[in-house]
């Protein structure tokens, strides 16, 4: 789900634009470049094996982590917010009497780090009275002392305010010489710094980087009444600085005019687009409500992937522990068993944590397990999930997928989302070519409204960018569109998908699960894609 | 235990308003415990408590702005904080919206503390757990549901001499309950200030009804129906709506409430007028701290009166620029109703849809405040006044400006928590015409 966080950055207009909320204390930008020192975290978590193991634990692992994170907030010509967060702690996991117990400190010494251990040596053994079946770990050979960091070139905490700054201000001057009647845009900038250690003999040690540059532009007919607004086609990504040093050869020209990037971005370019764009949206022509076949962009297809296959393939949804709040999934292990037909032949989903430059890769979960890639939708057919250590033996597997994260030293680690990414299609084909084979199409760029029913069937998606395709031609832009899908059909309606040439990554930073809730990052790639039938509605109303 | 006296959060503000040598300094002290358990296949999954204070100081020099936290306080951290907090402002770019610290306000407490509610121990959450997963084992039924409460004071001080505290808590359960097939959900949901008024035996007794009430469900055709909305079912769509209600927002013609033209709707009729909506934090059901987050003193303020809008929210820079009074945003929303509960207007009803929840509401258009989202864990069709049958889960494309104009009936109002709202909220049950479902889901 894309929930709480991103629904107050988002979902209710530029104006509400809000801070996501935090845990973390209000930091210096000289503070961001603090590191955690691996000698001292060493130490520290060795004080805790130790009394884990003295206490009776089966199992412990420990996650020592500081959390970096800052976020430069704009609108027109003023700087809204520059806020920098930090939060360092230690969180402990113990199985103890065949149940697991969880207690976090944010007091790095010894005494407390000791007392922590006791703390969820008792709640394990007091839970244990209420657990119908021990906990059964996948096993995970230990690694050693061994480190892993995002492969950035450009640490974006190193990068003064005022060159941030500078850069959002340009964008939103760009945006208002072209049109714009307001501008939001934002920058922000995260460091996790994660020391993993466990009584399997692992000490690892990482440094993780993800990026976002949102932006939100309005434009307003003021004699109507009417206003629109158009977000920016970038991508969070889990990259350095260098993601906003645009380089020409990441600029992708779609059929119909709209511009893409690749692995740089040129918000400033972008910002102008939307300004032209955003306007356009307040004359266009709306949708006749119908079937069309669809070419979704990857920039919008993203989103439809994390919500229609990301989310139902969960296994802790699967099995029913997010059943009184996210959900359940209607990809049910006895469709698992006789390999569903989730989508047409067309269709091959993978999962894969070691991307790079996608905000879900990392070297190790936060269990400790060697990350890597796997098929979940192969050639249509439902093959897999994402598991994490202690459900892997539910599905027969011997070891553990690598699914594992808290999003926070101070939150339990569980079962979150890979990148979950359709994979490119194998015949040359890009989306010029596939938009001239369709008559009667929708073709939509850019993601937009969102929402899907508690196991996954039905959805419905808006987007940024709307146009009509008559007769295998773009001929002008749309509005108020929005296309509802039941998740198996729509997936069985697809009917082709670009080849690598065009392949892009989407995401996002606020992915929530859980309760309490907590948020993950996740990153979704594909080609361009077609799906044919699709059930389009008209979203405009009249408030009389 | 983390909630600080009255005197000991006193004694910290004074300590950082004396020690800030900016233009103006502000300060908040706040913090407490909170504490859940989480059960899944009715078994415990998770439980836990997290403890913590915190001071947040934020100073100025002329429209320079630096803020900066810490949780320790002792001398030296107290003086270190704010020295922080004067050096982030004497970097900071002059803000041309800035605003100066709030004058003194006059607060009026509010009951916002139950000791009961506040004494909550890690075994009475247990026990809520074990009241709810004991009847559904029995029942061959499956449990799944979240229990969390909170004791926290806040305190807040700054150097025109303002200076409030006070303690709160608060306490909210959810409960999923499927049959062991799938084919059948229920949920119940209680928010309450006051813990003894909660018992989860009798609660848990309504999901399961549902669920088993719901295994069987037929499907009906997407369209336009009369539909008895428990409290819980309108309250995401209620609230969604209030954040159109930003004066600037509306100003700057971008909200429902915005005019042809320019300017706002305010003082226009846009809504059923049986439709009042107000907000009171002295409200003994539902009372919230009488300041909000920038410490204006909160009033009792009526926002839609007999279906005109009679408040927007103006932030203090929006209403210096427009010449108008800024006052405290309101931080809980209580809809006016009758005295029937769901079950008498279910009694009252000839052809219907009974919806028990409604799930993932997301804005379409902010234009007119087209939201989606679907019906979940109890959706009933009901005929001459009786519960004939479940039906499958609807997907709704609504808008509350729209659905607030097709009342037909309205209800005696309960306290309903939402996790996506920042309200407490007091929403009666409604029977709404012309209640606009688009397409059907398979989901349970």
């Amino acid at each position: 789900m894309e929930r709480r966080d991103f629904l107050k950055m988002a979902g209710i207009g530029v104006g509400g634009l809000m801070l996501p909320m935090f845990h973390g204390r209000l930091i210096a930008a000289e503070a961001l470049l603090d590191k955690l020192d691996p000698a001292t975290s060493k130490r520290l978590a060795d004080v805790a094996l130790q009394a884990a193991r003295a206490g009776g634990a089966t199992y412990c692992d420990v996650r020592i982590g500081k959390y970096l994170r800052q976020f430069v907030i704009t609108r027109e010509d003023k700087v809204q917010n520059v806020v920098n967060t930090e939060s360092t702690g230690i969180g402990i996991r113990v199985i103890a009497k065949g149940t697991w117990g969880f207690a976090a400190t944010s007091t790095l010494d010894p005494d407390s780090v000791a007392a922590a251990v006791r703390r969820a040596l008792s709640i394990a053994k007091a839970n244990s009275r209420l657990q119908a079946a021990p906990v059964e770990l996948a096993p995970v050979k230990g690694v050693g002392e061994v480190s892993w960091k995002t492969p950035i070139k450009r640490n974006a905490m190193e990068v003064p305010v005022k060159d941030k700054v500078a850069l959002l201000l340009g964008v939103n001057a760009a945006a208002l010489a072209a049109g714009a009647s307001f501008v939001n845009s934002m920058l922000f900038a995260v460091n996790e710094q994660k020391y993993f250690a466990s009584t399997d003999g692992s000490y690892i040690d990482q440094d993780i980087h993800r990026i976002w540059a949102p932006m939100s532009i309005t434009a307003i007919d003021k004699q109507s009444g009417k206003f629109r607004s158009r977000g920016g086609l970038s991508s969070p990504r889990g990259m350095g600085y260098e993601y906003l040093e645009f380089k020409p050869a990441d600029r992708v020209e779609l059929p119909g005019g709209a511009v893409l990037y690749r692995d740089s971005y040129d918000m400033q370019a972008d910002a102008v687009a939307a300004a032209r764009q955003a306007q356009e949206k307040l004359s266009a022509p709306s949708v006749k409500p119908g079937k069309y076949d669809l070419v979704l962009d990857p920039s919008h297809l993203w989103l439809t992937i994390h919500e229609s296959v990301g989310h139902p393939l969960e296994l802790d949804r699967v099995l029913g522990y997010e059943a009184n709040y996210a959900g359940t999934s209607f990809a049910t292990l006895d469709k698992w068993k006789e390999h569903f037909q989730y989508g047409s032949d067309k269709v091959t989903i993978f999962a894969d944590k070691t991307q790079p430059g996608s905000l879900g890769a990392v070297g190790y979960d936060d269990e400790g397990v060697k990350t890597g890639r796997w098929d979940l939708i192969k050639d249509g057919k439902l093959v897999n999930y994402q598991v994490i250590r202690d459900q892997a033996h539910i599905l027969g597997l011997k070891e553990s997928q690598g699914c594992c994260y808290a999003d926070s030293w101070s939150s339990v680690q569980f079962q979150r989302m890979p990148n979950v990414s359709l994979q490119a299609g194998k015949d040359k084909l890009d989306p010029a070519g596939m938009i001239k084979d369709v008559e009667d199409g929708i073709y939509i760029i850019g993601d937009g409204s969102f929402s899907i029913d508690q196991q996954r069937y039905n959805a419905q998606f808006g987007g940024q960018l709307f146009y009509e395709i008559k007769d295998g031609k773009v001929t002008r832009p749309i509005e108020d569109v929005a296309y509802q899908i039941r998740t198996p059909e729509f997936w069985n309606a697809c009917v082709a998908v670009c080849d690598q040439s065009d392949y892009r990554l989407g995401g996002s930073f606020f992915d929530g699960k859980g309760q309490p809730s907590q948020v993950s990052a996740v990153s979704h790639g594909s080609s361009t894609a077609r799906f044919n039938g699709v059930n389009v509605i008209n979203t405009a109303r009249s408030l009389g | 235990m983390s909630i600080y006296s009255e005197e000991q959060a006193r004694a910290i503000l004074d300590k950082v308003i004396k020690a800030s040598k900016a233009d103006q300094c502000s300060a908040t002290l706040a913090g407490g415990s909170s504490g859940n358990v989480r059960y899944a296949l009715n078994s415990v999954s998770t439980s836990g408590h997290v403890d913590d204070v915190n001071l947040a100081v934020e100073v100025a020099f002329g429209k320079r702005v630096g803020t900066a936290t810490i949780n320790a306080f002792d001398d030296a951290s107290i003086v270190a904080v704010v020295r922080r907090a004067e050096e982030l402002a004497k970097l900071a770019p002059e803000n041309p919206e800035f605003v100066p610290a709030i004058p003194k306000q006059a607060y009026r407490a509010s009951d916002t503390f139950n000791a009961r509610t506040a004494a909550i121990t890690p075994e009475y959450r247990a026990q809520v757990a074990a009241d709810c997963i004991e009847p559904c084992r029995k029942d061959k039924l499956v449990a799944a549901g979240f229990f969390s409460d909170s004791r926290e004071f806040t305190a807040l001080a700054n150097s025109n001499g303002n200076f409030g505290y006070q303690k709160s808590s608060a306490m909210d359960f959810t409960c999923t309950v499927r049959t062991e097939d799938g084919r059948g959900s229920g949920w119940v949901a209680r928010n309450l200030a006051d813990v003894a008024k909660f018992d989860a035996r009798d609660e848990i007794k309504t999901a399961i009804q549902k669920a088993k009430g719901s295994a069987e469900a037929k499907a009906l055709e997407p369209g336009k129906y009369t539909v008895i909305m428990e409290p819980a079912a309108t309250a995401g769509l209620i609230s969604f709506m209030m954040f159109g209600f930003d004066a600037r927002q509306a100003d700057e013609g971008r909200s429902f409430l915005s005019k042809k033209g320019g300017g706002n709707k305010l003082g226009e009729k846009l809504f059923d007028e049986r439709v009042n909506i107000h907000a009171d934090p002295w409200h003994p059901d539902a009372a919230v701290l009488p300041w909000d987050q920038e410490g204006l003193a909160r009033d009792k303020v009526a926002i839609i009166d007999k279906g005109k809008v009679a408040y927007l929210n103006y932030s203090r820079y929006w209403a210096q620029k427009q010449g108008k009074q800024a006052s405290g945003r309101p931080g809980n929303l209580i809809m006016a109703g009758g005295d029937k509960s769901t079950a008498d207007m279910v009694k009252g009803t000839r052809k219907g849809i009974l919806v028990t929840r409604t799930w993932y509401i997301r804005m379409v258009d902010p234009q007119t405040v087209l939201l989606t989202g679907l019906t979940r864990d109890g959706t009933f069709y009901i005929e001459n006044g009786k519960i004939k049958y479940p039906i499958k889960n609807f997907r709704f494309n609504e808008s509350p400006a729209i659905m607030l104009n097709n009342v037909e009936e309205i209800g005696k109002p309960v306290r309903v928590g939402d996790d996506e709202s920042p309200f407490v909220m007091l929403i009666p049950p409604m029977k709404i015409r012309d209640f606009t479902f688009t397409s059907l889901s398979d989901a349970v």
